[in-house]
C-alpha cells in the first residue's frame, strides 16, 4: 500500500471536519443565550458591566469570523475549550469518560457482528424455511425494540425478579479484588445488560444485511465455479460467500460508531454508567456548551477515524480498491 | 385503478406485511378516536395512585404514582407518536428530497458540495445532534420534529440522488429536455414520479426511527413538557420499575408495537415496489 494513498484518504477528511467544526459553531451561536447568560443569572447579579466583563473575559464580545477563526485554531491544537461547570479542560473530561464508553461500545459490538454475522449465516443457509422465518421475526422485533426500555425490561428481570445481575454502575463500590481477574469479571458483570441493550439493534441489522449478502453472493459466478469444480457445500459457505458477505457488514458497523455513541447516551442514562454519554446528557442539562460540542465532535472525530481505519485495512486485504 | 390491485396482489403476499397493516390501521384509529376512548386529558389526576392492572375495571391498565389513568395516556399518546413521527419524516423528506434532487439532477460541482454536506451530517452522531439540538433551545414539538427532520435527512438525500443519477440520462426524461421542459418541471413529473418507490419504502422505515428517537427523547426528559408521550410515561415509571413495573412496561410496549408495525409495513412495500424483488 502506497502511503500517497493514505494521505489522499487523510486529506479528503479536512473538508469533513471543517463542516463538522462549522455545524459546531454555528449550533453554539443558533443556542439562545451564552455562557455569560448562564453564569450571570445564576450569580443572581446581572449588572450589564459583569455581563460585558464575561464576555469579554470569554471573548465574546469579538465579531463572528473572528470568534470563528479562534475556534477552528484552537481546537486544531487540541483544544476543545474549558468547562465552567467543572473547571477542567473539556479535553480532559472526555479522556476521563471516555474508558466506560468505549468498553460498553466494544462489547456491544463485539456481540451485535458475532451473534448477527452467525444468525445471518444460519438464515441464509435455511433460507425460507421454519428456521429462517423463525431468525428473520426475532430479527425484526430486536429491531422495532427501543434500547432504553429493553434495559429496563432486563433490570426488571434480571436484577429484580431474579437478582443475578447488578442494575448500575460499572463496578461494585467498595469492592475489594483478590486478583484482576476477579475485577474484570465484576466489570464483565456489570456490563452485560448495558451491552445487550445497545447491541440488540444492530445485531439485527447485521442478522438481516449478512444474510441479504449471503443470499446475492450465493448466486453469483464465482460461487457456481467453485461448486462446478468440486468444492464441499460447507466450503464454499465459509470459503467463499461468508469472506465477502462480511464486507458490508464491516462497513456498516465502522458507519454505525456514531449511532453507537447516540446510543451509548440513553444506556448509561439507565444504568448510571459515567461515560461520555452522561456526562454529554448532563452538559446540555446544565447548558455547559463547551462541553456539549467537545463531546459532538470528539465522538465525530471518532467515527472519522475509524472509517479512515477501515479504508486502509481494506486496501491492505484488496489491493485493488487503492485504485478506485 | 389497476396499479392498485397488481400492488396488493404482490404487497399481501407478504404475511407480516399485511399484519403490520392491520395494526398500524388499529394504532391509527386509536390516534383518531382518542377523545371518545377515554374522554378528557390524560394528565388529569382520575383515581387512587399504583391501581393495578385489572384491579378496577374502570381502569383497565391501572394508574400512576399520581393516580392518572395508564389507559388514557398509552391512547392519547399514540396521537403524539404517530403525530411526530409523520412530521418528523415529512421534515426530513423535504430536506432530502430537495438536496438529493439538487445534486444528483445538476451533478458537478454542486453534487461535490452537496454530497460532502451529507457526509458531514452523516459523520456526527446523530442522536447526540438531536439532543443537543433539542436541549440547547428549548424542548417543544417544533423543535423536536425539526431535530428529528435534521437527523433523519443525510440518508434520504442519499438514496433521491442515487435514483436521479440514474434515471436523468434515460430517454424520457432527455426527451422533456429536449421539448424544453424546465427542471422543476421534469424533476416533479418525470424524474420523482419513477423514484417514488424506494422513497416511499424509506419513509416508512423512518418512521418507524422517528417513533424510537422521540420516545428516546421524552425519556430523557427532552420531551414536550406539555405532553404525554409514551416515551415520558416511561420516564415517569421507571422511578418506580421496581415495584410497578407495568408503569413502564406498557407504554414502552406501545411503542414497541407501532415501531415494528411501520418496519412491516416498510418490509412489505419493499417487497411489492421493487420489481427486482418480485421475480424471485
Amino acid at each position: 500500500m502506497s502511503h500517497r494513498y493514505v494521505l489522499r484518504k487523510a486529506w479528503q477528511l479536512i473538508p469533513a471536519l471543517l463542516g463538522i467544526l462549522t455545524i459546531n459553531f454555528v449550533i453554539l451561536h443558533l443556542a439562545p443565550g451564552d455562557i455569560a447568560d448562564v453564569l450571570a443569572g445564576e450569580a443572581g447579579a446581572a449588572s450589564p458591566e459583569y455581563m460585558a466583563q464575561l464576555r469579554s473575559q470569554f471573548g465574546l464580545d469579538q465579531s463572528l469570523p473572528i470568534q470563528y477563526g479562534k475556534y477552528i485554531l484552537s481546537v486544531v491544537h487540541g483544544d476543545l475549550g474549558y468547562s465552567y461547570r467543572y473547571h477542567m479542560p473539556v479535553s480532559g473530561l472526555i479522556l476521563g469518560h471516555l474508558p466506560v464508553t468505549l468498553v460498553l461500545m466494544g462489547l456491544a459490538l463485539l456481540f451485535a457482528i458475532g451473534v448477527g454475522v452467525l444468525l445471518g449465516v444460519i438464515a441464509a443457509r435455511h433460507v425460507d424455511t421454519p428456521v429462517d422465518w423463525f431468525i428473520t421475526s426475532i430479527s425484526l422485533v430486536a429491531y422495532s425494540l427501543p434500547g432504553f426500555w429493553l434495559a429496563l425490561m432486563m433490570i426488571v428481570l434480571f436484577s429484580v425478579k431474579l437478582d443475578w445481575l447488578p442494575s448500575s454502575g460499572f463496578e461494585t463500590i467498595g469492592a475489594d479484588y483478590r486478583s484482576w481477574f476477579a475485577a474484570l469479571l465484576d466489570t464483565l458483570r456489570h456490563m452485560i445488560m448495558p451491552a445487550l441493550s445497545l447491541a440488540a439493534f444492530y445485531l439485527a441489522v447485521y442478522t438481516r444485511l449478512m444474510r441479504a449478502s449471503m443470499i446475492e453472493i450465493f448466486e453469483m459466478d464465482f460461487v457456481r465455479t467453485a461448486r462446478a469444480k468440486g468444492v464441499s457445500p460447507s466450503a464454499v459457505t465459509f470459503r467463499h460467500v461468508v469472506r465477502n458477505a462480511l464486507i458490508p457488514v464491516v462497513t456498516m458497523a465502522a458507519l454505525h460508531i456514531g449511532s453507537l455513541v447516540g446510543g451509548a447516551v440513553v444506556v448509561e442514562q439507565v444504568f448510571g454508567l459515567p461515560g461520555i454519554g452522561t456526562l454529554a446528557f448532563e452538559a446540555v442539562f446544565r447548558r455547559d456548551f463547551n462541553l456539549v460540542l467537545g463531546v459532538l465532535l470528539f465522538s465525530s472525530l471518532l467515527v472519522v477515524v475509524v472509517n479512515l481505519l477501515l479504508d486502509i485495512t481494506y486496501t491492505l486485504v484488496d489491493p485493488r480498491i487503492e485504485l478506485m | 385503478m389497476k396499479w392498485l390491485t397488481e400492488f396488493w396482489d404482490h404487497y399481501r403476499r407478504n404475511k407480516g406485511a399485511v399484519l403490520g397493516l392491520i395494526i398500524l390501521g388499529a394504532i391509527v384509529l386509536v390516534a383518531i378516536f382518542a377523545d371518545s376512548i377515554s374522554p378528557g386529558d390524560p394528565m388529569d389526576l382520575v383515581t387512587q395512585p399504583f391501581v393495578a392492572p385489572g384491579q378496577d375495571a374502570a381502569f383497565p391498565l391501572g394508574s400512576d404514582m399520581l393516580g392518572r389513568d395508564v389507559l388514557a395516556g398509552v391512547v392519547h399518546g399514540a396521537r403524539v407518536s404517530l403525530l411526530i413521527g409523520l412530521v418528523a419524516t415529512a421534515v426530513g423528506l423535504l430536506i432530502g428530497m430537495t438536496i438529493g434532487a439538487l445534486a444528483g439532477f445538476h451533478g458537478g460541482r454542486l453534487d461535490e458540495l452537496l454530497t460532502r454536506l451529507t457526509e458531514v451530517f452523516q459523520t456526527i452522531p446523530s442522536f447526540l445532534l438531536l439532543i443537543v439540538i433539542v436541549g440547547i433551545f428549548q424542548p417543544n414539538i417544533a423543535t423536536i420534529v425539526l431535530g428529528i427532520g435534521i437527523v433523519s435527512w443525510p440518508e434520504l438525500s442519499r438514496l433521491v440522488r442515487a435514483e436521479f443519477i440514474a434515471l436523468r440520462s434515460r430517454e424520457f426524461v432527455q426527451a422533456g429536455v429536449a421539448i424544453g421542459m424546465s427542471d422543476v418541471r421534469i424533476i416533479v413529473t418525470q424524474i420523482l414520479p419513477n423514484a417514488a418507490a424506494p422513497i416511499i419504502v424509506s419513509a416508512s422505515l423512518a418512521v418507524a426511527r422517528a417513533i424510537l428517537n422521540e420516545s428516546a427523547l421524552a425519556f430523557l426528559g427532552l420531551g414536550d413538557p406539555n405532553i404525554l408521550s409514551w416515551g415520558s410515561m416511561i420516564s415517569v415509571g421507571r422511578e418506580v420499575v421496581r415495584t410497578a413495573p407495568y408503569l413502564t412496561a406498557l407504554p414502552g410496549l406501545a411503542i414497541f408495537i407501532t415501531v415494528l408495525a411501520f418496519n412491516l409495513v416498510g418490509d412489505g412495500l419493499n417487497d411489492a415496489l421493487n420489481p427486482r424483488r418480485r421475480l424471485r
